[in-house]
């Protein structure tokens, strides 16, 4: 094959191509995903049942700012793994900020906490499970994550499906903190954490052959 | 017994090497690909911007300045591979018709904003660290003498004919894509003439075509 016939063959017949594909795509994608998750977590966890009295409180607040953040600071990695050629400076640094920042907080109040309630703080009443629910309300985001990807250009593969993986496990965190009381700031900055890193440690293994092009 | 020893090493070598290679290669294509970028001196500025300006034109549906994007595009992609596969000169024109491939199935993921270079670039070093993964590890299956020899006797004839058979390679095709590719995309037709003459819908033959060329790309990839 000539390679003059091959750029003939592309050009012919290639008509406009829709701008801001990979907004849209994610737009889908994040959408979908949240839905299937608030399915999840509606079927089988159900919201916290004083979810009424809680919104009143600041840590509550502090909380969902926290997942939102993250899922945002995500969401912007995502997007700069899922395009080819672009500047990946701003990544680390963003997606390190709200996590910085709810470990802060929650040094503060270790440090002003006494000895016996440190372990409270840290450990809360769901330690043991909070991990692994939110690893499973991610799962809808982590098909529609890697959909988004796959269907644009990421050329790091290994990074493109670990930010998808990070995506997903952000959005559930955020589903999650609507059923989970716990509030103190340790157990959010260590447990949440952990649970988000869950789908990010399965994107970072499935990155590389689910994303090939 | 040194001797031995020797022809032993380099045997492992060979089985090791390959691996090296592409951290060597794409390390040294990375450095590369940055001082291009960053170069800035103006003829390289002018050169982006008019190429920029023909894809943008392109992307918003002027079919004549997207062929001569991807023609300006196909030389460029030959230098810029040529440099970086000294070593395997027989397989710069299939890996330009490669990346060329690539960069019209990844052009909705060009942001007018960005740097045409750093796009493009990012593409064909992708391709390219694919391709010597892909040699890697067929060469740790394979006899590497074999492979020397074909070097060796390979010339550098500019722009070659790529080795693959486009014909081959749509036969294998479905239907429902090989049809709307060879009318559109060969032919010349309208999506409204495909579809009346397959007796597709409209956007069942631009999405023939679409996942046509993407199953292309990955037909190619994989016999590579």
């Amino acid at each position: 094959m000539k390679t003059d016939d091959l750029v003939t063959m592309l050009a012919t017949g290639a008509g406009a191509v829709q701008p801001n594909q990979a907004a849209r795509r994610y737009a889908t994608a994040v959408g979908c995903g949240a839905l299937g998750a608030a399915l999840l977590m509606a079927v089988l966890l159900g919201p916290r049942h004083d979810l009424a009295a809680a919104a009143l409180l600041p840590m509550f607040w502090v909380k969902t700012a926290f997942v939102i953040s993250f899922a945002a600071a995500s969401l912007f990695a995502a997007l700069r793994l899922s395009r080819p050629g672009l500047s990946l400076a701003w990544v680390p640094r963003v997606v390190s900020a709200p996590v910085v920042a709810i470990w802060l907080l929650a040094a503060a109040v270790l440090m002003r906490a006494d000895a016996a309630q440190r372990t409270v703080l840290f450990f809360g009443s769901s330690w043991n499970y909070c991990p692994f629910l939110i690893a499973l309300l991610s799962a809808p985001m982590f098909v529609a994550a890697m959909w988004a990807m796959k269907g644009l250009a990421p050329t790091r593969l290994r990074l493109a499906g670990a930010a998808a993986g990070l995506l997903a496990g952000a959005v559930g965190a955020m589903v999650y903190s609507v059923h989970c009381t716990e509030m103190a700031a340790p157990f959010i900055g260590f447990w949440y954490l952990l649970g988000m890193l869950i789908p990010t440690a399965v994107g970072t293994l499935l990155g590389p052959r689910l994303l090939r092009w | 017994m040194p001797l031995i020893l020797k022809s032993t090493l380099r045997g492992v070598c060979g089985l090791v090497c390959p691996h090296f290679e592409i951290g060597a290669y794409s390390r040294a294509v990375v450095t590369k690909g940055c001082n291009a970028t960053n170069a800035g001196n103006r003829p390289a500025e002018r050169g982006e911007d008019r190429l920029r300006n023909l894809l943008v034109l392109g992307l918003a549906g002027d079919e004549s300045a997207y062929h001569a994007f991807l023609q300006e595009l196909s030389a460029h992609l030959r230098a810029f591979l040529r440099k970086r596969l000294a070593r395997l000169p027989d397989e710069v024109e299939d890996l330009v018709q490669e990346s060329l491939l690539a960069v019209h199935n990844q052009r909705h993921t060009y942001d007018a904003g960005q740097p045409l270079t750093a796009w493009i670039h990012a593409i064909a070093k992708y391709k390219l660290i694919d391709l010597l993964r892909r040699r890697a590890r067929r060469d740790l299956l394979t006899d590497p003498l074999e492979d020397e020899l074909g070097l060796a006797s390979a010339s550098d004839a500019e722009a070659a004919d790529a080795r693959r058979d486009l014909g081959k390679l749509l036969a294998q095709l479905p239907e429902r894509q090989r049809q709307p590719i060879v009318h559109m995309k060969l032919e010349g037709l309208s999506v409204t003439e495909t579809a009346r003459l397959t007796g597709m819908s409209e956007s069942a033959v631009k999405v023939g075509v679409h996942r046509g060329l993407k199953a292309l790309a990955a037909m190619i990839r994989d016999d590579a």
